[in-house]
């Protein structure tokens, strides 16, 4: 029953798409709609390694850049359909993953959250000094005037990341309710004792960055596309990191749909606050809403709404 | 049905600091042999070594299950559980955040000790009706020797041939830690295992114990051929017994 509410909730999810492609005339809509579904990707992509998984990091949306730049220089050297730029960059982001997952996963709590914040600095001072992507200067990428089957340019980028962000959710689902989530969830408990109990933590971890890997590169290949300029600033951008970082922890970390409701959630409130106040106060609300959550909710919204359940159910007996 | 563990001149260590100074130990097929120790003699970092966690620097751990003899050194930890080794840790360590149920799943993750996880968990939970009726609570949020349940049920699930168990007593409540060790040698009998447990309460783990090694600072001091040897030995009466 679970599994088919599941996947009729992501045809819905589609179908709904479409139709307010369809329907709506308001251009602003798909912008919003794509800066949304882009942090929801980021989102899971972080969660699998830091909520899952249990290995907190910064340095996640490093990969997202990595994945922009992919795309901006394979744009480069050849004029590839946006789909196949997603796909290398999904590649490459997933093997640069697995090395640094190699490199760094020996170190375990603070260490190896420092760890990938300055493997994120390294990748920023290469990228700034790399002149084929334009080095700081950064890149533009001219869009098409025209795309076939859909009205405009940002209409298709919006339909592309919920097409991707609907796979991501997907499979992190799936990362979580097999086997292999009960491994990760045996690695966020006790390491060691996962260890003991035969648990193949070492595999585990690499799958878990890599999947990281790729799902950050997904979501950042469409991104100069979408922007039509990038440079290393807006690549690395903190407003981008800090939310892949606050949109799981304010859902929840240790379900799979935490992060989608945190992404919802801030997202939505990001866009609305962009068009009403001001774009500026956008990191200040990611930071006051953050701060509310660690200290009041700090198993995010998931986690209060678990507390209410079985207060209830106890207060019942 | 000969499932015996022989570690021969084991020196083990933490970077330069030495632990283990040529230790010799045999476990016998269904023997319960016990590690006598106070804290920081080593007693945990042998276990440690026979299950893949420490590297030793030198010597020979082998396992022998029904004639066929294997070298455990260098092979990884979730090698020796397929190979039939268990572990029941110090201090217990349950994934707190997870079900009872869910870390006794845990407990049969290995391919092998998945094929029988119905049979296996119906046993423990036979062995510890207790663990069913909290199927679903969050092991981080019951008592002491509840937890210890899990922790040693948790090990069955990957169906075992030989048993380490870790310190059963620490901070545990005596008529508990009776019980713990009542356990080990019920279960010992029911699956034919070989057991081998580190323990510092002398007096309990006497209770069960066929043969025994006392280990101070890393060596091995004493050897009991059974249960009378060890309690007659000066060295218990010095350490245990305050005599």
């Amino acid at each position: 029953m679970k599994v088919s509410g599941f996947w009729i909730g992501i045809v819905l999810m589609l179908a709904a798409g479409f139709v307010l492609a369809g329907v709506a005339d308001n251009q602003f809509l798909f912008f919003a709609g794509y800066v949304i579904l882009q942090g929801l990707i980021m989102a899971v992509a972080w969660n699998v390694l830091g909520g899952f998984t249990g290995y907190v990091n910064f340095g996640s949306a490093g990969f997202f850049a990595i994945g922009a730049y992919t795309a901006i220089a394979l744009h480069q050297f050849a004029e590839l359909p946006l789909l196949v730029l997603i796909v290398i960059a999904g590649i490459v982001c997933g093997l640069i993953g697995l090395g640094t997952g190699y490199l760094t996963l020996r170190l375990r709590g603070v260490y190896f959250a420092i760890a990938t914040l300055a493997m994120a600095i390294v990748f920023e001072s290469l990228i700034t000094n790399w002149d084929y992507v334009g080095g700081s200067a950064g890149a533009y990428v001219i869009t098409p005037a025209e795309v076939p089957f859909f009205d405009s340019f940002i209409e298709m980028m919006f339909i592309l990341m919920l097409v991707l962000s609907l796979i991501c959710v997907a499979v992190s689902r799936y990362l979580s309710m097999s086997r292999m989530g009960r491994g990760l969830a045996s690695i966020r408990d006790d390491e060691t004792a996962a260890e003991c109990m035969g648990v193949p933590t070492l595999r585990l971890k690499l799958i878990s960055t890599t999947v990281m890997g790729v799902m950050m590169g997904v979501a950042g290949a469409p991104f100069p596309f979408f922007v039509t300029y990038i440079n290393p600033l807006s690549a690395f951008d903190l407003l981008i990191a800090v939310n892949a970082i606050a949109m799981p922890m304010i859902g929840g970390t240790a379900v799979w749909f935490g992060p989608v409701i945190g992404a919802l959630l801030l997202g939505t409130i990001q866009q609305i606050v962009t068009v009403t106040i001001s774009s500026e106060l956008n990191i200040l609300i990611v930071g006051a809403v953050l701060i509310a959550f660690v200290a009041l909710a700090p198993r995010g919204i998931v986690g209060l709404f678990q507390d209410f359940a079985r207060k209830r159910r106890e207060g019942g007996k | 049905m000969a499932n015996s563990l022989s570690i021969s001149n084991v020196e083990a260590g933490y970077g330069s600091v030495r632990v283990l100074h040529d230790v010799t130990i045999n476990v016998g097929g269904g023997e319960i042999v016990v590690l006598l120790g106070s804290n920081g003699n080593g007693k945990s970092t042998l276990i440690k070594c026979i299950t893949g966690l420490v590297e030793p620097d030198s010597g020979e751990i082998v396992f022998e299950s029904d004639g066929e003899k294997i070298n455990l050194i260098g092979r990884s930890p979730e090698d020796i559980v397929d190979l039939g080794i268990a572990m029941v840790p110090e201090g217990r360590r349950l994934f707190p955040a997870l079900t009872v149920e869910e870390n006794l799943t845990l407990g049969a993750y290995r391919p092998a000790a998945r094929a029988k996880l119905d049979e296996n968990l119906e046993f423990v939970y036979g062995a510890f009706p207790r663990l069913l009726e909290r199927r679903d609570q969050l092991a981080g949020s019951m008592s002491g020797g509840e937890q210890q349940m899990v922790a040693i049920a948790r090990s069955m699930m990957s169906d075992p041939k030989i048993l380490l168990v870790d310190e059963p007593s620490v901070g545990l409540a005596p008529i508990l830690v009776s019980q713990t060790i009542a356990k080990i040698k019920e279960l010992q009998e029911q699956r034919n295992l070989t057991v081998l447990m580190a323990e510092q309460n002398f007096n309990q783990a006497i209770k069960i114990a066929d043969r025994g090694y006392i280990i101070v600072h890393g060596q091995i001091e004493f050897e009991g051929a059974d249960a009378a040897a060890l309690e007659n030995n000066d060295m218990i009466k010095q350490y245990y017994l305050g005599a």
